[in-house]
């Protein structure tokens, strides 16, 4: 029997996204078993750990629409090796950077006082809240990012592709059927 | 020495006639230049450079361009390729191209050519731009956020219906499409359904409405074939010079989605 070798780190987030590419990550489906052979994980949604430590691999979805997620993502950017944009939100902003062309302020004055319905509307300012940013940005613009793995969300198998070209030390390449955009 | 009317593209050998641009040649002969504003049915727009090549050394726009004899073209190179996706990136941060919420997704030559050209990321930092729609027509939908600037709607409305219902208008980052009325809305033009402007978008500005999603995502034209295995996406490729656009046949064209 083969001596065990180390396996490597991975850490995965969801900043302004919906959890879809970490659905979509886990219809991998048995290949999970595989790829924990090979890996093990920091912080994620599968693990609860709140912060993530030293990896090797860090998988953000979603892009930025608050100053939590600049935070989180300054931390794996800090933390991992190798950082994968995954996702239409994290690579261009996505479905949250449709409110763009609209003011944050015009945005929270609708949805917290004037919309039809509310009674006592008020602008939640609790101080546990995150601040909102003016505009959500994709996370290339604030940090470098090595990797993107574009879809909404990305396939199965395009995921898979990409994790296994790396661990295989590979460059990752998608090709026709698994770079999608939609 | 007897000339030979042909050139060579990335060292084949492809034959060309009197006229024919690099671009009208080399699509004639099955070979894939990639390229947004050029449609094989129009003059030539010259504007969106993704069809550049190198002539024989020089860097040149293959849709204008026309052959000499024996000239070395190149065009399926990294170098050529990474400038190509370079413009596509450009022309995604520019304007608001949302995948998954367009219909034309899966049948855009933009988004195609971008899978192609393997453009993993914009790159660049967006710029969001503010772009409302116009909803005032009662069939058709112009969403103005996806215009690339082709000028093929222009073209179209122009030289073959005869209408003039589109221009580009402003001059460099402030250059957009405007619709010929009063009012700037399309209800308020002669456009209509069945024009040759209605049908030539390559990406998702001009809309069919209530016909969407009839087709789903996933079984569309560049699902099922890359753009470069697609003939001539806007339609056949009439072999030779065109000068005339509107004697042209009708032509199939991407699935109207």
């Amino acid at each position: 029997m083969n001596a065990p070798t180390k396996k490597l780190r991975v850490a995965t987030t969801s900043l302004a996204g919906c959890f879809g590419c970490h659905m979509s990550f886990l219809d991998i489906d048995e290949r999970l078993l595989e790829l924990v052979q090979l890996v093990e994980f920091d912080r994620s949604p599968l693990t609860d750990i709140k912060h993530c430590g030293p990896c090797d691999i860090g998988i953000i979805e979603g892009g930025l629409c608050n100053a939590e997620n600049v935070h989180v993502l300054r931390e794996f950017r800090a933390n991992c090796k190798i950082l994968i944009a995954i996702g239409a939100c994290a690579i261009n902003g996505g479905l949250p950077a449709q409110r763009n062309h609209l003011s944050l302020s015009a945005i929270l004055e609708e949805v917290y006082h004037a919309q039809h319905g509310l009674v006592d509307g008020f602008i939640p300012n609790d101080p546990e809240l995150p601040l909102p940013l003016d505009k959500v940005h994709p996370i290339h613009e604030v940090v470098k990012v090595d990797y993107f793995i574009p879809g909404c969300p990305p396939s199965a198998d395009a995921i898979w592709k990409v994790l296994t070209d790396l661990l295989a030390g590979k460059e990752p390449e998608l090709g026709h059927g698994l770079i999608h955009y939609d | 020495m007897s000339q030979s009317n042909t050139f060579t593209l990335d060292g084949k050998t492809i034959p060309y006639s009197e006229g024919q641009t690099i671009i009208q040649a080399a699509m004639a002969a099955g070979e894939y230049i990639p390229h947004l504003c050029f449609n094989p049915e129009f003059k030539p727009h010259g504007s969106c450079k993704l069809c550049t090549v190198k002539a024989n050394g020089r860097q040149t726009a293959s849709c204008t361009q026309h052959p000499a004899p024996d000239m070395v073209v190149e065009s399926d190179t990294k170098e050529i390729n990474d400038e190509r996706r370079t413009l596509l990136q450009m022309l995604f941060v520019e304007g608001n191209h949302f995948c998954p919420s367009c219909e034309k997704s899966g049948n855009c030559q933009l988004q195609a050519t971008a899978y192609q050209l393997n453009m993993m990321s914009p790159h660049f930092d967006q710029f969001f731009p503010d772009r409302p729609l116009d909803a005032s027509h009662p069939d058709y939908l112009l969403d103005f956020n996806r215009c690339i600037l082709c000028s093929l709607c222009v073209r179209a409305s122009r030289d073959v219906d005869g209408k003039n219902v589109f221009a580009l208008s402003g001059r460099g980052i402030k250059s957009h499409l405007i619709v010929n009325a009063k009012s700037g809305r399309l209800a308020d033009t002669n456009f209509s359904g069945d024009d040759k402007a209605a049908h030539v978008c390559p990406v998702g500005v001009i809309l069919k409405k209530r016909v969407g999603f009839a087709i789903p995502i996933g079984s569309r034209s560049f699902d099922e074939q890359p753009i470069s295995a697609t003939p001539h996406p806007q339609g056949a490729c009439p072999v030779g010079p065109r000068s005339n656009a509107a004697t042209l046949p009708p032509h199939p064209t991407v699935k109207d989605a």
